[in-house]
């Protein structure tokens, strides 16, 4: 019997990703070139953002003459029995080794390692990423040969699709028996912006040819430029950080102290500074965990977000700039930014001054007033004048900030949690890093904001309860379970398992 | 219509003799259909036969030039009794839906079409949506195929069988008076390969000479006594028929040595698998040489009980593969075995899955079973087991850096659930409806088929139950007591004009319910593809299209009726949602959400965008971000929309660590973003960018000003920022 075998392959992709086309072209590629050609998929729902797999065989034309024969060529791939596996994301890669189609024997997998994030990743309160490391580990260890690169950037920098990068990729790779010219012969058959795609296979198809398997060697981060304070306040605060702390605190610290200028003044920064002071005075054997942690959530507290926050950084030059380069805006192209904003009767009063703030919030037919106002959300035009003058006006109570009703209780918020941490660590240091932890909880604007310092407090006064006999890997599960979802059902259950509530 | 274009599809319907034709199987049934002198078409649309629709629908200048009339049926049911022609007269029809769906709301006519028996031939296509990727629950047409006693093809996936298959199945209707359901696979419908074209037939007999000159057979009729006699019929005259035709025809194929005393009967549609399984096993080659003798049954139903002794006569045993359950051939087979004496051992779901789909895998290992069993393949080594014991090592001197095992891949690997499309039209309604949940509580949801069920999937999580196409409302039927809450229904377009106006609102009205149905109105049956229904805003020439909904709603007396022209306005939206779910006003109410679907809008409008931005107009094209500095990685936002535009990225800020949100490239702008962070109050990190293509000479008087009035100030405060800089 003939033991000549199909050249299997396996396209991994999201709906709406190109896979169909990349299988169409593999198979013209074929049918063009003296095999015959057999695709097929099963699109379905997966058309809307699901996975999907298109499975195409090839067998060689001569050989199947001169044998007399038709090949039977199967609809679906064989875990243990595939040649080739094109995947259009890093975590589709992962599901073509889980699914088994990537075996060591025989497997050539070509994958863009950019991450198409999945809902579970991108809907989690805080961190739900998976380690992209994990995913390529696993790859590398299935694949005969794991040919990697990130394909979605090759594509946007050609201004192409990442079908046109994993076709080149597929032909520098040498897996199939094309030539180059075969392959772009394929691409201008399709006649569908033959031009970018071309450019996109042979970016792909150069740079897998100059043998570069791996990940390109990530570019070593510049290092940073020692801190030039030019005025003399800011010198003085940027020498007491490099005199009074340990030098692994020094980039979180100063970078503390950065923001607090850009957020209120140089005077603020320094209150951060002694208040970093007393921490590092504690003196714990903890390798420094604490100073940092508390560094990274003191600098983020003390620069909470108010309205006056949000007006600055929406203001600036450098976000005008960032705006036009988000939204590919050419140089001939005028562009217009329009913010989303509904301020409340809450942000009003806490961005007046401290005084009137209070008044309005307690006042009667005033209240209403402004409560009625300001109902709807409202769309501020920032790129026009009266926007931005707008803006600027809000702006610029970032002045009366330290008068505000705001201020006062965050500042409250800030001491009892310092407080807590330096009488916790007397007793137990790890648990005072858990508390410094629980800073993160507390994020967001309105609505986020006041769950966010709802679960802050019940976590908090758990802790209280418990005192110094809480472990502290049981705080660290406290907060995980307060930011598992958003009702606080996870947070109850978890108090409650501890009794705790 | 699908705002999509078919006329290269449509080319590949002219081919003549000789020519070879390339592409997709069920486009290849097309073809088919107009070699055989098919009359007229019919069928309703869905994966994985939607594509046939299309074609049609676009290629009605050819049918028209052959004489065939091809009707968008308003359901299956539709569908199915638009077979009738077929009845009195020399008439071939084919009707086309997916299965078991469409088998299930067609088997009413399908039933009677049966039993009186046609004329003409009569094809069913149905696309099998089974297995991988389906949407449907997992069923088998079989059953309405032995119930109503129809034949069943179920065809080698190849092009030239799925043809032959064609034609075979409308001789066979003729030659046995009987419907003939040809059953494809989704993997056979999207298939690509070739094969031989002929020339395409026009019908002999015209539906225009059964109009102007009608026949009538009283014996035809599902009315006693006729249909006593009909059963009988069935038994009697139309299966011996079909089983002699069947026979003559060699429909279904034989191959392999015939000398082997083990065998294998594979249905038609696993056959390229199993013949993978067989290779790999080193049983066959690649060109489908068995060393094991095949029954090939390319006809399913019925079974051909003379083919099968055949077959098993004088061999030790056989293995049926079967997919799907329940097991009804292997039932059939060993019936006929049994009472024919043969003592040949039949293998089937013993050794086979007795659920879910014979992918390649199953087969391989099931076929392992099989010939190992009977000695056909050596076994495959066991590996010893290992006893457990504690070893006994030396404990090294220096610690070696042992490699880290690495964490499962399922860690690492989620699912990605179908969600909603970039600026899909339905997503804010979701959101809208979360919004009204946090203030008036969960209720019970009774859900839909169409785009609008992925909302039972993340990030919505909303949706009780779903009952089939159409039936939404229906679904909440019972839930009409006096109740603090209403109960609210989905409800597609697709879905209300396919059966819910009768099935869920006009039953709503006549059982005096009080619950709430929302009627998602896209212009267009979105989910399968894009096809014009009677509401449908497209200018259609063939179709009679613009009928609104609220006007049919109101005509079955619902009083309550409210149109939101712009589902984008998610504030505008939870107020109609909170108002319908509160109102004293006693009786059905019915909120119809319109706004295009995205997807297929987009497909219309991108070239034209283009077109325009190329030849010098003021193109004003919007997108929407998020301020890094801003956005404090809650994600609450993705929580409400699930738009596949709206992702994370790593936080640039070196304080923060948890990743924040980011608009992507493939914004259409649709303003969901705006719209819900305003309504749900969330943050002010939103913003529409407007960017203009070919700015007018005002735009950019007003650049000039404003640049110059802005980059003032923002000069002045970036020198002041700049002096504490470091």
């Amino acid at each position: 019997m003939n033991a000549t075998q199909p050249i299997k392959i396996a396209i991994l992709a999201m709906g709406g990703e190109g896979g169909g086309v990349l299988a169409d072209w593999i198979v013209d590629l074929g049918e063009h070139n003296g095999y015959i050609a057999q695709t097929t998929s099963v699109p379905g729902v997966a058309q809307r953002t699901g996975a999907t797999i298109y499975y195409v065989e090839l067998y060689p034309e001569a050989r199947a003459k001169a044998d007399g024969g038709k090949p039977v060529l199967a609809l679906m791939p064989l875990p243990g029995d595939v040649d080739l596996v094109l995947a259009s994301e890093l975590m589709e890669a992962g599901r073509a080794v889980q699914r088994g189609l990537v075996t060591q024997d025989r497997t050539t997998l070509i994958a863009s390692t950019h991450r198409v994030y999945s809902i579970a990743e991108k809907s989690a309160m805080g961190d739900g990423r998976v380690d992209s490391q994990q995913l390529v580990n696993h790859a590398n260890k299935a694949a005969k040969r794991f040919i990697r690169f990130d394909m979605a950037q090759a594509a946007e920098q050609a201004g192409s699709v990442i079908s046109a990068v994993l076709f080149g990729a597929l032909a520098g790779s040498g897996v199939l028996p094309f030539s180059r010219a075969q392959f772009e012969a394929t691409v201008e058959r399709g006649g569908v912006g033959v031009k970018p795609s071309l450019k996109a296979f042979g970016g792909a198809f150069e740079w897998v040819q100059s043998g570069s398997e791996a990940d390109a060697p990530t570019a070593a981060l510049p290092a940073r430029a020692a801190p030039a304070p030019k005025d003399p306040q800011v010198r003085a605060l940027v020498e007491r950080v490099q005199r009074e702390f340990p030098e692994f605190a020094h980039f979180l610290l100063l970078e503390g102290v950065r923001r607090l200028i850009d957020y209120q003044d140089v005077a603020y920064a320094g209150i951060y500074l002694d208040r970093m002071a007393k921490v590092h005075a504690l003196q714990l054997n903890d390798g420094g965990r604490l100073v940092e942690s508390t560094a990274r959530h003191l600098a983020l507290w003390m620069s909470y977000e108010d309205t006056a926050r949000v007006a600055a950084l929406k203001t600036r030059s450098t976000r005008f700039e960032r705006v036009r380069s988000e939204s590919s805006a050419k140089a001939d192209q005028v562009v217009a930014i329009n913010e989303y904003m509904h301020p409340r009767l809450q942000e009003i009063c806490e961005t007046l001054p401290g005084g009137i703030g209070r008044w309005l919030m307690n006042s009667g037919v005033p209240r209403r007033i402004v409560e009625r106002m300001t109902q709807k959300g409202r769309v501020v035009q920032t790129s026009s004048v009266h926007g931005y003058l707008l803006l600027r006006c809000v702006a610029a109570a970032a002045r009366w900030r330290r008068s505000t009703t705001r201020f006062a209780e965050e500042n409250r918020f800030i001491e009892q949690w310092l407080e807590r941490i330096a009488q916790t660590a007397a007793i137990n240091p790890a648990l005072a890093l858990e508390i410094a932890e629980c800073q993160r909880l507390v994020k967001g604007y309105s609505d986020t904001h006041v769950r966010g310092l709802r679960n802050y407090e019940l976590v908090m006064g758990a802790a209280q309860r418990a005192g110094s006999a809480l472990a502290p890997a049981t705080l660290r599960e406290l907060r995980d379970a307060a930011l598992a979802d958003e009702h606080g059902n996870k947070l109850r259950d978890v108090l409650a398992r501890y009794a705790l509530a | 219509m699908a705002e999509r274009s078919f006329v290269e599809e449509v080319k590949k319907l002219r081919l003549g003799a000789g020519d070879i034709f390339s592409g997709e199987g069920i486009l290849a049934v097309t073809k088919g259909l107009l070699e055989s002198g098919v009359a007229y078409v019919a069928g309703y649309q869905g994966a994985p036969i939607s594509h046939l629709m299309d074609v049609l629908a676009d290629a009605q200048d050819i049918l028209t030039e052959q004489g065939i009339r091809f009707e968008n049926s308003a359901s299956e049911a539709t569908a199915a009794a638009t077979l009738a022609a077929s009845v009195n007269y020399p008439l071939r029809g084919a009707v086309t839906f997916k299965a078991t769906v469409g088998t299930n709301v067609a088997s009413d006519a399908l039933a009677n079409l049966a039993s009186g028996g046609v004329t003409g031939g009569a094809l069913i296509i149905v696309g099998e949506d089974y297995g991988e990727g389906s949407s449907i629950m997992q069923e088998r047409s079989h059953a309405f195929a032995m119930k109503s006693q129809m034949w069943l093809l179920d065809p080698r996936p190849n092009l030239p069988s799925i043809v032959d298959a064609v034609k075979q199945g409308f001789d066979l209707s003729e030659a046995s008076s009987t419907p003939v359901m040809l059953q494809l696979r989704i993997r056979a419908c999207h298939v690509h390969g070739q094969f031989v074209a002929s020339d395409n037939v026009p019908p002999k007999f015209t539906l225009k000479d059964a109009m102007e000159s009608p026949q009538r057979d009283v014996s035809r009729i599902v009315l006693p006594p006729a249909s006593f006699v009909h059963e009988q019929e069935k038994v009697k005259d139309r299966w011996p028929a079909a089983v002699r035709f069947i026979e003559e025809r060699k429909l279904n194929e034989f191959f392999g040595d015939g000398t082997d005393d083990v065998g294998v009967i594979v249905q038609g549609g696993s056959y390229n698998t199993m013949m993978r399984a067989l290779e790999r096993l080193g049983l066959a080659d690649v060109y489908g040489n068995s060393k094991v003798p095949l029954y090939v049954m390319n006809v399913a139903y019925p079974v051909i009980d003379s083919e099968v002794l055949r077959f098993c006569e004088g061999k030790r045993a056989v293995l049926l593969v079967e997919e799907g359950q329940p097991n009804f051939i292997e039932q059939n087979i060993a019936t006929i075995l049994r009472q024919a004496g043969v003592t040949a051992a039949l293998h089937g779901k013993d050794m086979l899955p007795v659920a879910g789909e014979y992918t390649a895998a199953v087969l391989l290992k099931g076929a392992r079973e099989f010939f190992e069993r009977y000695g056909r393949v050596a076994s495959l080594a066991v590996p010893a087991p290992v006893r457990k014991v504690i070893p006994l090592i030396e404990v090294p001197a220096a610690p070696v850096a042992a490699e880290l095992p690495l964490p499962p891949l399922e860690d690492s690997v989620h699912a990605r659930p179908p969600g909603f499309c970039t600026g899909c039209p339905e997503r804010p309604i979701f959101s809208a409806m979360k919004l009204v949940e946090r203030e008036l509580g969960p209720h019970h949801i009774s859900a839909d088929i169409g785009c609008h069920l992925f909302s039972i999937l993340p990030p919505f999580h909303l949706g009780n139950t779903t009952m089939g196409y159409g039936l939404g409302a229906a679904g909440a039927a019972a839930l009409n007591v006096p109740a603090g809450k209403r109960a609210i229904s989905m409800m597609g377009d697709g879905g209300f004009w396919h059966n819910g106006l009768t099935s869920g609102i006009a039953n709503a009205v006549f059982n005096r319910s009080d619950n709430l149905t929302i009627v998602v109105d896209n212009n267009y049956t979105s989910a399968t593809g894009g096809q014009d229904i009677l509401s449908s805003k497209a200018n259609n020439p063939t179709r009679s299209t613009g009928h609104e909904i609220e006007q049919a709603v109101r005509g079955v007396g619902v009083k309550w009726v409210k149109t939101m022209r712009r589902t984008y306005d998610v504030a505008g939206m939870r107020d109609l949602l909170r108002d319908a779910l509160t109102t004293k006003e006693k009786g059905p109410k019915v909120l119809i959400a319109q706004s295009e679907c995205m997807l297929n809008k987009q497909r219309r409008e991108k070239p034209l965008v283009r077109k325009a931005v190329a030849e010098g107009q003021r193109v004003v094209r919007e997108k929407f971000g998020i301020d890094s500095d801003t956005c404090t990685g809650d994600h609450s936002c993705i929580r409400l929309s699930g738009c596949p535009s709206l992702s994370i990225k790593p936080n640039p800020d070196p304080l923060r660590t948890d990743p924040i949100a980011t608009v992507l490239d493939s914004c259409v702008g649709c303003g969901n973003c705006g719209d819900v962070s305003h309504a749900a109050v969330l943050c002010p990190s939103f913003y529409k960018a407007q960017v203009v293509s070919n700015p007018s000479g005002w735009d950019k008087l007003l650049e000039r000003v404003r640049g110059a009035v802005i980059g003032w100030m923002q000069r002045g405060d970036a020198k002041r920022r700049e002096r504490f800089a470091f």
